[in-house]
């Protein structure tokens, strides 16, 4: 059971919004920006608010990679993927952040719900690739050390 | 309007929807996974492919015919790229076809065969997906879904409930209910028309067959079944029988072969499902409200309601369904020690109703926590197991049902169509010459075609607003606009599958239109063919009241739904 403010906060961005079939993504998207992945239990709440089936609300939520039902970490790593990226030696960055915080292509979050990491399929930085987004930060150029170093100062950033 | 050549040959066309139909009309099956003529269009499965002229390909389902088109069905690429489709969705699929329940009723299979499909040149690809066995009605086994997407248009569209819809994208998208949990967590209603439209084996009938054998072997078990009315008119053709011939002898006699002790006639509960019903219904129509009344024999129906419209739970008539209403009054007649020879019951339903075998479980129609009926098994599982007995059904002499159940009047027997409920329930307050009146009845709207019926029926001076719907998003618009005060209605019936029972989730698959037409004439027929016209006049049923019933109407024959 999530306790009430989540439903509070998810009313608070329902109302921003026509109880409508079409509304359904931007909410969703709020949903998410706020917690950082969208609670199990809001989406039927959702749904039944903009007049739709639970079934078809998760048939959208789940088409894309971006909307996630599991909670995130507070550092949300996402590597990028794409052909420039990938042929400038991404996946070697990518097993590096793996493996420096004991994650796979199966567990996407720390147990200690401070890092995420993901792959995006291109973020639109061709030019500085192989590139990585930390939250809203990109980083440019990355390599396996860069990348093993950066979790080294985001790890101290947050136990400050 | 216009005419258009197919392979050469000038073909007429009026008010086609689409290139496809007229292709079927001038004779040529061509091959299709996912064109359904009720359900919306979805272009999916391209094996319905056509080149025009100029060598463009396109999908024939989803292209208007135009005047002087000229197509072709058959040329080398296409049969190249369905070889290759059909190869594709092979790779994908769980291709455990000798042992798969579907084999042999299998589009999948058949269009493979027919397409000349000889190797799958790809990997096997196979999910390894949970089979999803919640349902008391169906079975889902995501790894032989192809994603031609029927089900879902059919749970959708047709039904108005979308238990299931598509989820995911790419190589992780299937078809599953939100967050792919059991599927007797959703919304879900049990009707089964999920895996009358799926081409393959992804959903199929939850059986009940072996425990029905197991008790059929046992000496010390009495097993007793009833046959529902649309079953008769939809077994036959499985044994190369006629279309909608009602071969409700035939079935008697196998079952008495399969080793039944006693089999009974749905109809008869029909019968009493009437008097009841229509006793209920005038004492609401003398009191003045609530209206409407709804029936309540259809369970996928009653479901509906209950988790969509619970308002409305209270207007459904709390009269046992005829398979209840049988299944009670056969427990009660073998308590007797005389009738049971010590033997314990058994009693089985064979039902076009997947719905039906969630019915039996409610714990609002147990008396004492008993179930009224032990299993359901439907018209497909009951022709499996003549079949598996190797019984010639087409050389059987028929049969007549046993006594005291096994005597149903016309009215029962068009039970298995939309409207005959209403039908039914409305000749018993027929008033003047018999035969005129039920005649009058039966032009009076009640009958036809089309998802929705609304007519007027006089009785004593007053005006009875009736409607007969079937099809749960018909329904649910139905009860949008009575909600809305947009319409009223004394009397409602619903039945959840379009055409009522006849094309039930239960029923012998591809049934095309003309098979569905047959299946209701056979059961018009049927009536045409029946000395009794009137439940309330089935001397059988009356007999019972004076017995065993007596008295116990409420205790016996009534849910105690709240």
């Amino acid at each position: 059971m999530l306790d009430s403010s989540f439903y509070a906060k998810t009313d608070e961005i329902l109302s921003r919004y026509p109880a409508q079939e079409r509304s359904l993504i931007p909410i969703i998207h709020e949903v998410q920006e706020t917690y950082n992945y969208i609670p199990v239990e809001l989406l039927p709440y959702i749904a039944k608010k903009i007049g739709i089936t639970e079934t078809k609300a998760y048939s959208v939520a789940s088409f894309y990679e971006r909307f996630s039902f599991e909670p995130k970490g507070k550092y949300i790593i996402r590597v990028c993927d794409g052909t420039a990226c990938h042929v400038r030696q991404s996946v070697p960055v990518l097993e590096r952040l793996r493996s420096e915080l004991g994650l796979s292509d199966k567990k996407h979050t720390t147990d200690d719900m401070l890092f995420t990491v993901e792959t995006v399929s291109c973020l639109g930085a061709c030019g500085l690739a192989p590139a990585m987004m930390v939250n809203d930060e990109v980083h440019p150029a990355m390599t396996p050390d860069k990348a093993a170093q950066l979790v080294k100062e985001l790890r101290e950033e947050a136990a400050k | 309007m216009g005419v258009m050549k197919i392979d050469g040959y000038p073909v007429e066309f009026k008010d086609e929807p689409n290139v496809l139909s007229v292709i079927r009309k001038a004779g040529i099956d061509l091959p299709t996974l996912c064109y359904h003529s009720e359900l919306s269009i979805y272009g999916a499965c391209r094996l319905c492919n056509v080149e025009d002229d100029r060598g463009r390909i396109f999908a024939s389902c989803s292209e208007r015919p135009r005047d002087g088109m000229s197509i072709k069905t058959n040329t080398p690429r296409l049969v190249k790229y369905r070889r290759m489709i059909i190869e594709l969705l092979l790779a994908s699929h769980d291709r455990d076809c000798t042992s798969c329940v579907k084999s042999g009723d299998c589009d999948l299979q058949r269009l493979a065969h027919r397409l000349g499909v000889e190797r799958v040149s790809y990997p096997a690809h196979k999910g390894h997906h949970p089979i999803d066995f919640s349902s008391p009605s169906i079975v889902r086994n995501p790894n032989k879904c192809i994603l031609c997407g029927d089900c879902v248009r059919v749970c959708e569209g047709i039904q108005g409930v979308n238990a299931i819809d598509f989820s995911h994208r790419g190589t992780e998208a299937m078809v599953s209910p939100a967050f792919n949990k059991d599927i007797a967590k959703t919304d879900c209603v049990n009707c089964g028309q999920c895996r009358v439209v799926c081409p393959t084996g992804a959903i199929s009938i939850n059986t009940n067959i072996r425990p029905v054998w197991e008790a059929l072997s046992d000496p010390n078990v009495k097993v007793i079944a009833q046959v529902a009315p649309a079953v008769r008119v939809a077994a036959g053709q499985a044994f190369g029988g006629e279309r909608g011939e009602n071969v409700m002898g035939k079935i008697v006699a196998a079952l008495h072969r399969l080793g039944f002790d006693e089999v009974y006639d749905t109809t008869f509960g029909a019968d009493m499902t009437i008097l009841e019903e229509s006793k209920e219904f005038l004492e609401i129509f003398e009191k003045g409200g609530p209206f409407p009344l709804f029936t309540s024999c259809c369970p996928a129906w009653v479901a509906f309601c209950e988790k969509r419209w619970p308002e409305f739970v209270p207007n459904i008539s709390t009269s046992y369904s005829p398979l209840q209403m049988l299944g009670s009054v056969a427990r009660e007649y073998f308590k007797d020690p005389a009738k049971n020879e010590g033997k314990k019951i058994l009693s089985v339903a064979v039902m076009p109703c997947t719905a039906k075998k969630a019915e039996i479980l409610r714990e609002d129609l147990k008396r004492d926590g008993i179930q009224n009926v032990d299993y359901v098994i439907t018209t497909e599982e009951m022709i499996t197991m003549i079949k598996r007995a190797g019984i010639q059904f087409d050389r059987l002499e028929s049969e007549a049902a046993d006594m005291p159940f096994g005597m149903g009047s016309g009215g029962g027997v068009i039970f298995g169509n939309s409207g005959g409920v209403m039908e039914a329930a409305l000749r018993t307050l027929c008033e003047g010459p018999e035969r005129s009146a039920i005649e009058e009845l039966r032009h009076s709207g009640v009958r036809g075609p089309g998802p929705l019926r609304e007519f007027v029926f006089h009785y004593k001076g007053h005006e009875i607003k009736a409607a007969v719907v079937s099809g749960l998003a018909e329904a649910n618009a139905l009860l949008t606009r009575i909600k809305n005060g947009e319409s009223f209605y004394h009397f409602v019936e619903v039945m959840a599958c379009r055409r009522g029972c006849i094309m039930g989730g239960g029923q012998p698959v591809h049934a095309g239109v003309r098979t569905k037409e047959a299946r209701k004439q056979g059961l018009y027929v049927s009536d045409v063919n029946t000395q009794i016209k009137k439940s309330n006049e089935n001397p059988t049923a009356l007999a019972i009241y004076d017995t065993l019933i007596k008295g116990r109407e409420h205790e016996l024959l009534h849910s105690h739904r709240k």
